[in-house]
């Protein structure tokens, strides 16, 4: 187990849009070749900052929560805060440039 | 600094990965920059590969590179998975900067970073990408499930595309801007097999439709120039690779295309000691079996040029 944690369509609702600190959801797939290569990245980001938590969401098991953000490619990763998408990044990019992107939430 | 190293590889696809497995075998211990977010290369973007020998029943592409992958590593390569952000390939000692700021030394360098999706170059593909234009079907098929979809391109991986995509779609268009198919024999014949698969013949893709996601395509005809719209909710860029070749532009010959130059059938650059191989310098071939079959080449090429050096 990582230092990133698996969210469902169950729980979504409770540990993304209800939390406390920013959530940076990561949709992903078994059969999605980027997705793999950006999952150790954002294990790396998950453990050195504790002000974002990182959650996965498996599109091919929750499909619910992918359709209803209109999820149409892989990997998006969406920050969420309060409940609301501050930020959207579609497709694999390399560490720095996630850092980059994410800078503002992660405390 | 760090010590001087006997050869650095950049780019792990099937060149990358066999010129590790020939150099760490050779006793070069080669330090392999995989990429932070490229490591596999293009093949980790596909499913099935049924023309890799000795796969009698066909592998899937990133199972095919993590074999590759583990090769290279029990003959003692040292994987990093990071980007290379600059090199100074002049000297008889390379310099070579990884995408933390630290700068590797090496005798010589085999260049192997491969090819990157080719865009069609319009606005709207760029704003609507990711919200229904996509480079990569294995990734984003699913999401198209029961809808009605366009491919375009007209080669071996378009095809292998739109056929995957049938899977989930309710139609598939294929968008060609000749009136016949480049991809090989076994894979058009699939595809005109297909009763999901359509063809836009003599069509290229003038515009992409839609506010907020992807609604339709404008098509202008080749051979007439008229338009007409096709009312599609996804679009699936396969028309090709352009060379990675950006890191050593200015340092190591590039033809007008962009690819390394390199010397007759060997991996030799303009630059002693610098090799390069892969999709990186293949116009013509660019399959996973040629990528790998010049990356052994480049690490025999390293092999003798410094046992030339009297190393």
């Amino acid at each position: 187990m990582g230092a990133t944690k698996q969210v469902t369509d169950a729980t979504f609702t409770d540990e993304v849009l209800m939390s406390d600190k920013p959530v940076l959801v990561d949709f992903w797939a078994e059969w999605c070749g980027p997705c793999k290569m950006v999952a150790p990245i954002l294990e790396e980001i998950a453990r050195d900052n504790e002000g974002l938590v990182i959650a996965k969401l498996n599109v091919d098991e929750n499909p619910q929560t992918a359709a209803s953000y209109g999820i149409t490619s892989i990997p998006t990763m969406n920050v969420y805060q309060g409940g609301q998408i501050v930020k959207t990044i579609i497709g694999a990019k390399p560490k720095a440039a996630l850092l980059a992107d994410l800078a503002p939430y992660l405390g | 600094m760090s010590d001087i190293r006997t050869v650095i590889i950049i780019g792990s696809g099937p060149a990358g990965y066999t010129a590790a497995v020939y150099a760490a075998r050779a006793q070069m211990h080669p330090l392999v920059f995989e990429g932070s977010v490229t490591a596999g290369g293009a093949l980790m973007n596909t499913t099935e590969v049924e023309n890799f020998p000795g796969f009698a029943e066909g592998i899937m592409g990133p199972a095919l590179m993590e074999q590759m992958r583990a090769q290279a590593e029990r003959f003692g390569a040292e994987l990093v998975t990071d980007d290379v952000v600059s090199v100074d390939l002049s000297g008889d000692i390379k310099l070579v900067t990884d995408g933390e700021g630290v700068t590797h030394r090496a005798r010589s360098v085999i260049l192997a970073m491969g090819s990157a999706y080719r865009e069609l170059g319009l606005e709207n593909e760029k704003r609507l990408s990711g919200h229904g234009v996509s480079w990569c079907a294995t990734c984003d098929g699913f999401f198209f499930r029961g809808q009605d979809i366009a491919v375009v391109g007209g080669g071996d991986s378009a095809v292998e595309e739109a056929t995957f995509l049938t899977r989930f779609a309710n139609s598939v268009t294929l968008v060609h801007r000749r009136d016949s198919l480049r991809a090989s024999k076994i894979m058009a014949e699939r595809a005109a097999n297909d009763p999901k698969l359509r063809f836009a013949w003599n069509s290229v893709v003038e515009d992409v439709l839609g506010d907020a996601k992807v609604s339709g395509l404008v098509l202008r005809d080749t051979v007439t120039g008229t338009t007409r719209e096709l009312p599609v909710t996804g679009l699936f860029v396969a028309i090709g690779h352009d060379p990675r070749s950006e890191l050593v532009r200015g340092q190591v010959d590039l033809d007008a295309e962009g690819y390394v130059q390199v010397v007759g059938r060997s991996t030799a650059t303009n630059l002693p000691g610098v090799f390069a191989c892969g999709d990186l310098v293949d116009h013509t071939y660019r399959q996973a079996i040629t990528a790998a079959g010049s990356g052994c080449a480049a690490a025999l090429d390293a092999e003798r040029f410094l046992a030339a050096q009297g190393e």
